[in-house]
């Protein structure tokens, strides 16, 4: 049962946010409003009226739109199409384009949403397609709009840009339920907060409740949001980066020559916008890409030219950041998955045969200390909720002796309680005297985690900074800014968005 | 699949789910089950046998898809003879006319397929008061086996190479790439009886092996589909043969026709001798059916190619080489239908002739496709598209009607299996535990 006899009411110009963790039941929920799946039991009431919703083309003529985690666009149409899709308006037969065209940029402008209505969907950014679902939306004539983890895709600025546009559309007197699990962007947004766990409704909260608090009621217990931490102790220099230059792709240089030391026994945080040549690097430091130039180093061993599996073999643990496309196969059972780059080397087997018996003694120790929560280590890995699927790639590349750690966005899309489970565990291989290197987007994790943050802008490290540096500072570095006194108080803001817009109007043009 | 079967069985199990819930109410009063021990036990273990039997899971819907193909052949049995349809012209005035005369010509054509492709009751009568011998007894077997062990290897082939990720439609060409090199190393080299069989059947496996290589290397060097390559390459592999079959040394001496040279007794599979044509292929057939589970499941080359076949990405990203496992999975896929065309060919035809490898490498499509690209299950399929063949022989020559009924039957059964949501639409399955947790829609967790 994924719901189990949930109230839920939302008010108008309200935004209403439905905060739990991965597999508490907010997507049923949210399902069932919106005509995908019929409840069991209870009832659903517009206005006053019980409604029952066979599909979602009942829940839009009752006033509900949804715009889901993954967009249901069409990449080849452009935006005027994708939005006159399902709601076609001929004219003697054939698509009224104009009239499409009109409509969109008419709630275009009357929200404040920019969107081109003549771009092609496969070339505008992830927030710009957004924006395209929240206008299709609309343009139904919605009062109820869901928002199913709008902001689990966005980098910091287009967070800020769709805030700011909920906030105006609730202030034009749409109601809002806004599905998350992220604690600081509820408490900024939302009016009312109601909190669900495993099916149930566990408490409605106000913005002003504290996160710890807020954190506690989604998992069911006092959670530590906070990493806590001895302060490092840097030994010799494990990973030495020089001169690297990695072109993304389609050609263009994306790691504009960086020069990187991790020591033992610290973690070193790279913090940036997505896009800013952090993932290109650390695949040039996996073997995954060729760099152009440069040198990689572990313990003074080159490792430009090495394979992918001698790199890992080597002593490197990788935690990728796409899980399900490059950290876990779906399809594999979870005691599979934990020997995935270890398959063939004692005692899991050797270049010919497996150890079956091996592999699975592992994968119960394994699911056993990394608190994987799975009915059976030979579950296959996509029953796994996200964040036991991400433990699952943690556990595999922890449970040997390295040298140095790779972890790209750990915790994206993981919820609170294996956040806290997957930090302990990175901030315990530091303390074992690993070199570790963390690359996130989220600024809290990379401030909580390092001893030394490296910003990197366009491909460059701007600056190496200590975490207790103002988070506005970094802030300023992320968005390529390098001289804070230079900038006037108000400016930053308005050089963030612009660049923001920038990269944003790059796709529309 | 015994002759009263086609019409009757699709209509019992539809009575089974009837069933079910008169055994729930049968637990909740005792009273009603006086005379059995463990009652309950009892009850829920029929009750849980029905409704397992009810889900829709594969081996249900594999089962329910012959019987849906016999069902449409019946029609197709019943249309295609003009007697029948004609007692049809009068069918509201005396409707048994039809009946009858359809219920006889299906249920003989069917029995001839069961006589055909296990056992026929007169031979058996036959043997037991010595005007039979027991060779016309399992004459029906062997054929049904001779006919499975080239498709078990073609079915091998395409299963294993799917579960790498690549679809191999290059079975035809391996497979006569293979016959060529088994039969050319069989009526060439001279080599004593046991080494010389062994070395046709290396050549035969070494050939097919290297016309998977070259799909195998082109994808992985340069991403050629390995669709398109092999479909070229099996072109190219039967016009290679039947040029190769007319050259001096090779075609047979004295013969005018596209035949080769036989291949030498020494080099040929060992068979039972006489009519029971069955050989040593079928149980070679067995070894690589193993041999292929254990690579699949417990080689580290089995590993990595599934890993590969489910996701390159990770696969890649945990150090695995894609294009490694490709090339090498290509080569052991046509290694296997390589080795299905040796069969074919030290095995029953003896000699080249454009058709020998007959259409034993697309059939292993479809023998993959039945077997769900397992193993054991392509074996168990292989055998029953020989049972189809065998009986068909039969069928044709006793019932007169066409073999390419059975080539109907064979497509039937496999279109039905490829749209498994037909066939529950049909019967009204319920959807298996894993179906229903892959329908639902919150997969947004």
């Amino acid at each position: 049962m994924a719901n189990d006899h949930i109230d839920l009411t939302v008010e108008p110009g309200e935004v209403h946010a439905l905060l739990g963790e991965n597999g508490a039941g907010k997507s049923t929920l949210m399902n069932q409003l919106y005509g995908l799946l019929q409840p069991d039991e209870g009832e659903v009431l517009v206005d006053g009226v019980a409604r029952t919703f066979r599909s979602p083309r009942d829940a839009i003529a009752a006033g509900i739109g949804m715009v889901h985690q993954h967009f249901m666009l069409v990449p080849v149409f452009t935006v005027a199409e994708n939005i006159a899709l399902g709601a076609e308006k001929a004219r003697a037969g054939f698509l009224d384009r104009r009239r499409a065209r009109r409509e969109v940029l008419e709630v275009s402008e009357r929200y404040g949403l920019p969107v081109d209505p003549d771009a092609l969907v496969e070339n505008l950014p992830v927030g710009a397609q957004q924006r395209v679902e929240i206008v299709k939306a609309l343009t139904r004539d919605v009062d109820l709009l869901i928002l199913d983890e709008p902001t689990a895709v966005l980098t910091p600025q287009e967070t800020g840009e769709l805030l700011a546009v909920m906030r105006s559309l609730a202030a034009g007197g749409k109601s809002i339920v806004f599905i998350t699990h992220k604690l600081k962007e509820v408490k900024e947004i939302a009016d009312r907060i109601t909190v669900i766990r495993r099916g149930r409704t566990v408490g409605t909260a106000s913005p002003e409740t504290p996160e710890d608090e807020l954190a506690a009621l989604m998992v069911g217990r006092a959670v530590n949001l906070e990493v806590t931490k001895a302060p490092a102790e840097p030994g010799r220099e494990v990973l030495k980066i020089t001169g690297l230059i990695v072109d993304d792709d389609r050609g263009v240089r994306a790691v504009d020559g960086v020069d990187l030391v991790v020591r033992a026994g610290e973690v070193l945080g790279i913090a940036g916008v997505q896009g800013n040549g952090q993932t290109e690097l650390v695949e040039a430091v996996m073997g995954l890409r060729e760099p152009r130039a440069g040198t990689i180093q572990v313990d003074n061993e080159d490792l430009t030219g090495m394979t992918t599996k001698q790199i890992l073999r080597s002593g490197v643990g990788y935690v990728p950041e796409d899980r399900s496309l490059d950290g876990v196969v779906k399809e594999f059972t979870v005691a599979e998955n934990l020997v995935l780059d270890q398959y063939d080397r004692a005692p899991y087997g050797n270049a010919f045969r497996l150890n079956p018996a091996a592999v699975a003694t592992a994968a119960r120790e394994r699911v056993e200390q990394f608190d994987i929560r799975t009915s059976s280590p030979d579950s296959a890995v996509s029953t796994l909720s996200g964040g036991n699927q991400q433990k699952v790639v943690v556990a595999r590349e922890l449970s040997r002796p390295l040298r140095l750690f790779v972890a790209s966005q750990p915790t994206r899309g993981v919820d609170v309680g294996s956040i806290e489970f997957i930090h302990g565990r990175i901030v315990h291989e530091r303390d074992v005297g690993t070199a570790v290197l963390v690359i996130s987007s989220e600024l809290d994790e990379v401030a909580a985690l390092a001893d030394r943050i490296a910003v990197m802008y366009r491909g460059r490290i701007l600056a190496i900074v200590s975490p207790d540096t103002p988070r506005e500072e970094i802030g300023l570095l992320m968005a390529g800014i390098t001289d804070p006194s230079a900038a006037a108080p108000a400016e930053p803001v308005t050089g963030e968005a612009a660049d923001g817009d920038g990269a944003a109007e790059k796709g529309t043009k | 699949m015994t002759t009263d079967e086609p019409a009757g069985a699709p209509r019992k199990p539809a009575d089974e789910p009837a069933a079910d819930p008169a055994v729930a109410t049968a637990v909740k009063e005792p009273a009603a089950v006086p005379g059995k021990e463990k009652p309950g036990d009892d009850d829920s273990f029929l009750s849980h046998f029905l409704h397992n039997l009810w889900a829709a899971n594969t081996v249900t819907v594999t089962v329910l898809s012959v019987i849906m193909a016999m069902v449409i052949g019946a029609v197709l049995i019943i249309v295609s003879d003009p007697a029948v349809l004609n007692t049809f012209s009068y069918f509201t005035a005396r409707p048994g006319d039809a009946l009858n005369a359809s219920w006889t010509v299906v249920s003989n054509a069917y029995a001839d397929l069961f006589k055909g492709a296990i056992i026929d009751p007169a031979a058996v009568t036959a043997w037991s008061n010595g005007t039979g011998t027991w060779r016309q007894v399992v004459f029906p077997i062997s054929e049904t086996l001779t006919y499975a062990a080239p498709l078990v290897f073609t079915g091998l082939s395409v299963a294993l190479a799917f579960r790498g990720g690549l679809f191999n439609i290059g079975g035809q060409g391996q497979a006569v790439v293979g016959t060529i090199c088994a039969a050319l190393a069989g009526f060439l080299l001279p080599l004593p009886p046991v080494i010389h069989l062994i070395a046709a059947l290396v050549a035969g496996l070494v050939g097919g092996a290297l016309w998977g290589f070259v799909p195998g290397i082109l994808k992985a060097r340069t991403g050629a589909h390995e669709v398109i390559v092999t479909i070229m390459l099996n072109y190219t592999a039967n016009l290679f043969l039947s040029w190769l079959i007319l050259q001096k040394g090779i075609q047979q001496a004295g013969r005018s026709d596209a035949i080769s040279e036989p291949v030498d007794s020494s080099a040929q599979l060992p068979a039972v001798g006489g009519e029971v044509r069955v050989n040593l292929g079928i149980v070679l057939a067995v070894l690589a059916t193993a041999a292929v589970a254990w690579l699949l499941k417990r080689s580290a080359f089995g590993f990595e190619l599934r890993a590969v076949g489910a996701n390159p990405a990770a696969a890649r990203t945990a150090g695995i080489s894609v294009a490694r496992t490709y090339t090498l999975l290509m080569v052991t896929a046509g290694g296997l239908a390589g080795l299905g065309g040796a069969t074919q060919v030290l095995g029953t035809a003896h000699a080249l002739t454009t058709q020998v490898a007959g259409n034993i490498g697309f059939d292993g499509l479809l023998v993959a496709l039945l077997g769900r690209n397992r193993p054991w299950g392509t074996l168990a399929a292989a055998v029953l598209f020989g049972a189809l063949r065998a009986g068909g022989n039969r069928m044709q020559s006793f019932s007169s009607i066409s073999l390419e009924l059975v080539t109907v039957l064979q497509a039937l059964i496999v279109i039905f299996i490829a749209a498994p949501a037909l066939v529950k639409a049909i019967f009204h399955l319920r959807a298996a535990r894993s179906a229903r947790l892959g329908a639902s829609m919150a997969k947004g967790w």
